[in-house]
């Protein structure tokens, strides 16, 4: 395996790759008049593309548009602010992953709750968060469970845990993500002009290649589910090119080491048993129906958002323009505030926060 | 924040696996792995396996992309 990785990697490849799917991109030019324009809904594909120069160059011959794939991007302002609230109370201890801390919620953020002597705890699993709350009895521990797919079942996996042991102290604030409804969502607005998608590897190991038919059946857009190493996704970029060359609509799977065209059945049927759909709110969109999942009824005591309901105003509006970024409407250049009032450092909006936000990896590695 | 990366699987129980990541050691979930086996590799995510890594299709991805970038390939 990692010699297999490191040929993944393998620069002289990806060189030879790059010059292949240039003059593919510019063959795509001369048919349609228009550069292929790609979107990678995943947050780490956005990085990765940045950080392995892949985006760079490439910038004049293939347009790859960020979308909304960092669940911490996608987030909305009033749910953000609902989690810092639920850090009031008495005797709570809030467990979340680490990407949530520095968030900038209408008031502070959780990072400035926990200076002020909350107690706040990154956590890496959620499972460790069963445990804080086996060891401290006398608190509620609350985890504050954010994700697309590939993050949903590792959530039920700690509810089960938490559920099987009769854990009573412990709840789960859970706003997620589903990939589909905001994908159909981009596409029936017609906003985001695009000739296909690379599709994300993590989100896909649970929801198998066969999930993506829509695309192909009702959009007539094609799709390549792709690793993340700079091979991996210059192959992919590649294939999406060739199809649009071929005039091909289909979804290739480029990511058969670890994608399975099932998904993986474990992960979806903890999902099933339980999480159930919910209208779930998007930064910049607004509600869309049915896009995320909720813990089942069944399971109403291990929902903080039940056991600890909180209510905060409208969020007060700032400049920060991640909501059009992540529908692939501007790039981070568009923002007045990019580089300037909003660094890594001192985030405005979460597209800088999250190391997976185009406004974190454009101004690590793009900015010109 | 999905980040998934590939791990060594050194030793299993009926729960969880202690894996290698890069050089270290940590013990990961494996519901959604039941069939793993010691010497398997594994994408873990947020303390969970959440796939088997198939080293034979790695291979012929490489393969493949090698055949694209020589010219073989249609
Ligand atoms: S959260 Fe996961 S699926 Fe989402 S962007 Fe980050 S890595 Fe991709
Ligand atoms: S630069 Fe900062 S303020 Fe502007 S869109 Fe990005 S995150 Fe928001």
């Amino acid at each position: 395996m990692e010699p297999i990785l490191k040929e993944v990697q393998d620069a002289g490849l990806g060189q030879s790759l790059l010059r292949e799917v240039i003059r593919l991109a510019d063959r795509f030019k001369e048919k349609y008049g228009h550069p292929p324009a790609y979107m990678e809904v995943c947050g780490s594909h956005t990085h990765a593309l940045a950080r392995t120069g892949i985006k760079r160059a490439l910038k004049d011959h293939v347009r790859l548009i960020s979308g909304p794939g960092c669940p911490v991007c996608v987030t909305d302002q009033k749910t953000i602010d609902a989690m810092i609230a639920l850090t009031e109370g008495e005797n709570r201890i809030i467990c979340t992953f680490g990407d949530m801390l520095r968030i900038p919620g209408s008031k502070g953020s959780l990072l400035k709750a926990k200076t002020e002597g909350k107690d706040i705890r990154v956590v890496y699993s959620p499972s460790d968060s069963v445990r804080i709350a086996k060891e401290n009895p006398d608190n509620e521990v609350i985890f504050l469970g954010v994700g697309f797919e590939t993050t949903i079942p590792v959530l039920g996996i700690a509810l089960k845990e938490a559920w099987e042991d009769g854990v009573k102290n412990f709840s789960m604030w859970v706003t997620t993500k589903l990939v589909e409804p905001v994908v159909r969502y981009l596409l029936d607005s017609g906003e985001a002009k695009l000739d296909g998608f690379l599709l994300p590897g993590h989100v896909s190991v649970v929801l198998g290649k066969n999930q993506y038919s829509y695309l192909v059946d009702e959009y007539g857009v094609p799709g390549v589910i792709s690793g993340f190493e700079m091979n991996e996704m210059l192959s992919s970029i590649y294939l999406l090119i060739e199809l649009g060359l071929k005039e091909e609509a289909k979804i290739i799977n480029n990511y058969k080491s670890v994608v399975k065209d099932e998904g993986n059945p474990q992960a979806l049927t903890i999902m099933e048993t339980f999480f159930t759909p919910n209208d779930e709110a998007w930064r910049g969109i607004g509600v869309i129906p049915k896009s995320g999942l909720d813990i089942r009824e069944e399971y109403r005591s291990l929902n903080a958002k039940i056991r600890f309901p909180v209510t905060v105003g409208e969020p007060i509006k700032t400049k920060c323009r991640c909501g059009e970024i992540i529908r692939g409407l501007v790039g981070p250049e568009d923002c007045p505030l990019f580089g300037k009032a909003c660094t890594p450092m001192k985030p405005i909006g979460p597209c800088m926060v999250s190391s997976e936000g185009s406004c974190s990896a454009h101004y690590k590695y793009l900015r010109e | 924040m999905c980040v998934g990366v590939p791990a060594k699987v050194l030793e299993r129980d009926e729960f969880t696996a202690k894996v290698d990541v890069l050089g270290s050691q940590m013990t990961v979930g494996i519901l959604l792995v039941p069939d793993v086996q010691v010497g398997d590799y594994v994408l873990v995510h947020a303390g969970q396996a959440l796939q088997i890594v198939d080293e034979m299709f790695a291979v012929v991805s490489i393969e493949e992309w090698r055949k694209l970038v020589d010219g073989t390939h249609s």
